[in-house]
């Protein structure tokens, strides 16, 4: 497979991934917020084409299922009880891209049963419908925050490189201050000295806002290598001997070369800050409840009886592993692709 | 919030009345095997280890104040007369016996013969008298200083020979034997120098040599190393002895480990690491339980404990120029049909059965059905009702919008924020379940999580929230252990702190019946008294009561003589007659 194929194919595996979070509402079947008091810890719905009488049903559906009297914590699955899955099915209504109404779900099964794909949290909130909502947030909070750290990263990487000097050495100390900054501390600080009435999109940016604060750094000094060397080439040097103005050179001769850094940045760093969203939220510093993100669906995972009871609690992490791994396989093939094109 | 000293150490409940509590701590044991053979039989020696959650701070016991130091301090030390926790009635601690005078203003105590500390020199009623003068002296800033302030004026202690001391109160005070318990009594040949030089606060620090301290406690120091472990040896000179007249304690030793999570204390009890367990989730227990029989360990389930979890609007009085807005929806919190109509929305049952799987009880007053001799049987149980809470908003002049969204009486939207510490997942956890449910009244509830001690900034000292859940956990189910709850000037008195005089008639009222309380000796009086405030408590929902969790405890099946209590401390509180089989 030529590089350039593997790009492609991998993008699209990408963006594969990223339609149930983009289209969240559509594919969940139930409110993110949505409590289902009767079924707190249910374990995932088994979905079936066969039944007890191993007969053959085209459409799928689910067995019933209920507390089980003489131990509350269990669920008993009544296989006298059949529920088909209903496709392209009217439920709960939600927004598309917070604009448009509709309420026209992926899958459903009637009420009184429930389906839930990854079992349901304590509240019997969906765990399935939580997992694509909340990758809205942590998938925009990485997009924009790998977005933000690197724009500033190759601004600033940019100019300390082309221009080099006392420049060069305060714009570097000073991000080497921003690495050495106990941001942790800093961050529970920020947050005991904010108002408690922090909207959902306030605590958005600032997620966005420090994790991208925090990341600029490591980019900028890429690129600021990259400049150091591209300046030197000789259809710079040709050009500056034309007379071009720094800012031409930056522009057209020089911040090109930086593209392919900056795209290999992206596809790595995207992955990063979705960690570090999950960590910040982990540590209570995230959007608030009833609000799901991935990094609120892990904390659950902090208590030893989830853990050691509840199985599938485990499930949303184990999700995150092929979206990391299609980032990471991307920044390769990227890097690849680069080393196949010449400059 | 955790739990404030006094409320551990005020144990005090009416003594003519002790009698009827016979009944108490009935345990109910989920899984719990008496051990077949009786405990008539303890072997002697042997080791037990127990975790505890930090290290202590302190060897003095005049100034300990976290959990972890005074669970160490009470197998350190005794007290004159005791409360045994599982009877919950007074017995002979370091006095055999004591009168009181008809008025109920003088006490003689009878210390027992031979005493002895825990280095062999004598204790006498020289070093009684020197132990309430440190615990009395305000440059020690005892937690406790204030128990022992009695109508204003601080207890006088008299020595009347060497083994008899007398102590004198300002005014007759109900269960004024029930003070005496927590306050162990301090070898004066050790501790004077210090006092006498002005710094006993600093005495007996955490590195003080072992040499250098002694108590009339079942184990003495042997060896402190500090992050790893925490070993106390058996006290030769103890003055306690079984029933067959055999020298207590049982144990050779303790050993304390530090284990900082409820998690990992969990899971080092599940290795077999410790031997003893309490303080852990209902979550905790249903994995422990499983496991119970495969691993030589059981858990028990007390039944509700004397904690209660409580949700509580900020009435405390705020400049409107430092926040309006907090001043807007303050509007809303100090009408008392709105707190009526948040409780009735409040759907305890769910909290009792999703948060604490069931090992919860429902509230309707602080008062936990854990303490059976205090509660009020006429107050209806909490119901849960969102009709009536509508029903109630209406009456008050709210009105909902098209989109379903509450309004007060100007059009403004009911907003509020819920403030918890994230150090108790549980509490966290109630709050999302108590936003949802407000959500159906049309109430747009945010949850705020912040860390321990900018929560109780934010409730203590700057005011800056809404609403706030919190427990707290009684040492004792006397009321007198709520007096600085219920007092307008209480420290604890959480929604409405510093307050120059009562706000409201009720509080006026509330301070009248509790200071009544305090001073009167007959039981079925003063179980009027406070029966009514639990009635105004019932009315006017200064706080709303939601659940009080179960006491849970574990121990391994080798250890003998365990009984645990919903006291603290609730699995160490027999220390000196547990011993290994």
């Amino acid at each position: 497979m030529t590089p350039r194929r593997k790009v492609w194919l991998l993008v699209a595996f990408l963006v594969a991934l990223h339609l149930p979070v983009i289209f969240a509402g559509f594919f969940a079947p139930y409110g993110f917020a949505e409590q289902n008091r009767d079924w707190a810890y249910a374990p995932p719905s088994r979905i079936h084409f066969f039944d007890a009488q191993h007969k053959f049903h085209l459409r799928p559906f689910v067995y019933g299922i209920a507390p089980d009297p003489a131990d509350p914590a269990n669920y008993a699955t009544n296989f006298s009880e059949v529920h088909p899955l209903r496709f392209l099915a009217r439920g709960p209504s939600y927004k598309l891209f917070g604009l448009l109404h509709a309420n026209v779900h992926l899958f459903a099964v009637d009420a009184p049963a429930r389906i839930f794909l990854l079992g349901s949290d304590a509240y019997g909130r969906d765990q399935f419908s939580r997992f694509v909502c909340g990758g809205r947030i942590s998938l925009a909070a990485g997009l924009v925050a790998a977005g933000f750290s690197l724009l500033v990263g190759t601004l600033v990487g940019a100019f300390a490189g082309f221009y080099g000097g006392w420049l060069d050495d305060a714009i570097m100390r000073g991000g080497e201050i921003f690495l050495a900054l106990p941001w942790l501390y800093l961050l529970f600080a920020v947050r005991a000295a904010l108002p408690l009435h922090v909207t959902q999109w306030q605590v958005f940016l600032l997620l966005v806002a420090v994790i991208g604060l925090i990341g600029w750094t490591r980019p900028a000094r890429l690129i600021r290598g990259v400049v150091l060397s591209a300046k030197e080439r000789n259809f710079v040097a040709a050009a500056r001997a034309f007379g071009a103005s720094d800012l031409y050179l930056l522009r057209r001769h020089i911040l090109p070369q930086t593209w392919g850094v900056v795209l290999t940045q992206m596809t790595l760093l995207v992955p990063q800050y979705i960690l570090a969203e999950v960590t910040l939220t982990f540590l209570g510093l995230g959007v608030g409840e009833p609000m799901p993100s991935w990094g609120s669906l892990l904390s659950s995972l902090q208590q030893y009886y989830v853990l050691a009871s509840y199985w599938w609690m485990w499930l949303p992490a184990l999700l995150l592993i092929p979206i990391f791994l299609a980032y990471f396989w991307a920044a390769d093939a990227l890097q690849e692709h680069q080393k196949a094109v010449p400059l | 919030m955790s739990v404030d000293r006094r409320h551990v150490l005020m144990m005090s409940l009416d003594a003519a009345v002790a009698a009827l509590l016979s009944s108490i701590p009935a345990v109910r044991a989920s899984a719990q095997e008496k051990p077949k053979s009786p405990d008539s039989q303890p072997r002697r020696g042997g080791n037990l280890t127990i975790a505890l959650r930090s290290e202590p701070k302190t060897l003095n016991p005049a100034i300990a104040s976290d959990v972890s130091t005074l669970n160490l301090i009470y197998c350190l030390g005794a007290d004159l007369i005791h409360i045994n926790r599982q009877t919950q009635r007074t017995e002979p601690g370091l006095a055999k016996s004591w009168t009181a005078s008809r008025d109920g203003l003088v006490y003689t105590l009878e210390l027992r013969q031979g005493l002895r500390f825990s280095d062999g020199r004598p204790c006498t009623a020289a070093d009684v008298l020197f132990s309430f003068q440190a615990y009395l002296d305000e440059k020690t800033h005892s937690p406790q200083r204030d128990l022992l302030i009695v109508g204003g004026k601080p207890i006088g202690v008299e020595i009347v020979d060497d083994s008899t001391v007398r102590f004198h109160l300002a005014q007759s005070y109900a269960a004024a034997e029930r003070l005496f318990d927590g306050f162990p009594v301090l070898p004066r040949h050790l501790l004077e120098p210090s006092f006498r030089a002005g710094n006993f606060a600093e005495a007996w620090g955490i590195s003080t040599p072992p040499g250098q301290l002694a108590g009339m406690g079942p184990f003495r120091l042997k060896e402190y190393v500090p992050g790893q472990r925490l070993v106390l040896e058996r006290n030769p000179y103890y003055w306690k002895q079984d029933s067959a007249g055999a020298p207590l304690p049982y144990l050779d030793g303790l050993t304390f480990v530090f284990v900082p999570s409820e998690d990992s204390q969990v899971v080092q009890f599940l290795s077999g690491d410790t031997d003893v367990l309490s303080r852990f989730s209902a979550g905790n227990f249903q994995v422990l339980e499983r496991q119970q029989a495969a691993k030589g360990f059981h858990v028990s389930d007390l039944g509700p404990g004397l904690e209660y979890n409580f949700l509580f609007f900020n009435l405390n009085s705020v400049p409107p120029e430092k926040s309006p807005d907090l001043n807007r929806r303050q509007a809303w919190f100090q009408d008392a049909a709105f707190r009526r109509a948040v409780s009735l929305g409040i759907d305890r049952q769910a909290i009792v059965r999703l948060i604490y799987f069931g090992r919860a009880a429902p509230l309707a007053t602080t008062v936990t059905p854990g303490n059976k001799l205090w509660t009020d049987s006429a107050i209806s149980p909490a119901s849960h009702s969102p009709q009536q809470a509508r029903q109630i908003l209406q009456g008050a002049g709210y009105s909902w919008k098209g989109d379903g969204s509450l309004a007060d009486s100007r059009g403004n939207p009911v907003e509020f924020s819920i403030l918890t510490s994230s150090s108790n997942e549980q509490r966290a956890k109630i709050a999302a379940l108590i936003q949802d449910d407000l959500r159906q009244l049309g109430m747009n509830v945010h949850v705020v999580s912040l860390d321990f001690r900018a929560t109780v900034d934010r409730l203590l000292n700057t005011f800056d929230y809404d609403a706030a859940i919190s427990g707290i956990a009684d040492g004792d189910a006397d009321p007198n252990s709520e007096m600085n709850i219920w007092l307008s000037s209480g420290g604890m008195h959480l929604w409405n702190l510093n307050e120059d005089k009562p706000a409201t008639p009720w509080e006026a009222e509330l301070d009248r019946l509790m200071n009544q309380q305090l001073v009167t000796l007959d039981f079925a009086r003063r179980k009027k008294l406070f029966d009514r405030v639990q009635e105004i408590e019932a009315q006017e929902l200064p706080v709303i009561p939601l659940v009080s969790p179960n006491v849970l405890v574990g121990a391994r099946d080798r250890v003998g003589n365990f009984h645990p209590a919903i006291l603290d401390p609730s699995v160490l509180w027999n220390v000196d007659s547990l011993y290994v089989r």
